[in-house]
């Protein structure tokens, strides 16, 4: 038995895998997750500097008016709606419904295309609403 | 309670599931998302509305009690949410002893970002109730 513990270091889990859009997708609602908490603490940073006044919330808009900050925006957006998307999908699935290996399939390209559309939907509200300004 | 729909009756009984205390913490993730979903999107709909706009007409957007209101109720449950989240990541990737330290900063954290995130909208919306 020694040597089998030893040398057979078996697979424990899915992730060994080739990826696959059903594996990729669940990895993929964690990393927004962490990466949107980092979007809520811009939110509260954003929050303190409104409430410090004029100049700090100024500093605050030159940074996300930046091109960093600008990228840093973009990905929130698609961060966002990728993670409201796929969590819409696991609160169905929750209801124990869609868990046909065709209806993951389907479920899971629609998040991903309607994410990719809202978010460049959003941006171009938002910049054609910056423009009439 | 929900419980009694989700959980077994002897687990309801014994009042220790396989889960043991987890239902509730699974049950909670599920209720802040729904909450989430439209706070979310009227956080992101009010952000694109203001694109472009300036200080004043920002700070005479968040002086409106409607929008302290939901801007609260945003904060309380998405740090709620990220919480109960990360704390669900920290259990499944750390399983040394750094394990309790994180799980006590992270939700330290979050309590203290709400806080402080709530306190900033008070902070507006009072100034401008005050101000007219």
């Amino acid at each position: 038995m020694e040597h089998l513990s030893n040398e057979h270091i078996r697979p424990l889990s899915p992730n060994i895998h080739r990826p696959q859009l059903t594996s990729v997708r669940s990895i993929v609602n964690r990393i927004t997750g962490v990466f949107l908490r980092a979007c809520a603490v811009v939110l509260v940073v954003w929050l303190i500097a409104a409430a410090s006044g004029r100049e700090a919330y100024s500093r605050f808009h030159d940074c996300i008016a930046s091109w960093p900050g600008q990228f840093f925006l973009l990905a929130s957006t698609f961060a966002f709606f990728l993670h409201l998307c796929g969590g819409i999908r696991h609160l169905v699935w929750d209801t124990v419904r869609g868990f046909e290996l065709r209806q993951i399939y389907i479920s899971g390209w629609i998040v991903v295309a309607t994410s990719v559309v809202l978010t460049l939907a959003c941006w171009l509200a938002s910049l054609l609403i910056a423009r009439q300004v | 309670m929900v419980g009694y729909r989700f959980r077994s009756p002897l687990g309801l009984a014994m009042s220790l599931g396989s889960a043991k205390s987890g239902f509730g913490h699974w049950w909670t993730e599920r209720v802040t998302a729904v909450a989430l979903i439209p706070l979310g999107v009227w956080f992101a709909a009010s952000l694109i509305a203001h694109s472009g706009s300036n200080y004043e007409a920002f700070i005479g957007w968040m002086g409106s009690p409607i929008t302290a209101v939901l801007m609260i109720l945003l904060l309380i449950t998405l740090f709620w949410h990220i919480a109960l989240g990360l704390q669900v990541a920290i259990e499944d990737y750390v399983h040394s002893g750094t394990k309790i330290w994180l799980l006590l900063i992270t939700h330290f954290l979050c309590f203290a970002l709400a806080v402080g995130g709530i306190v900033a909208t008070l902070r507006i919306a009072i100034g401008v109730w005050t101000a007219t």
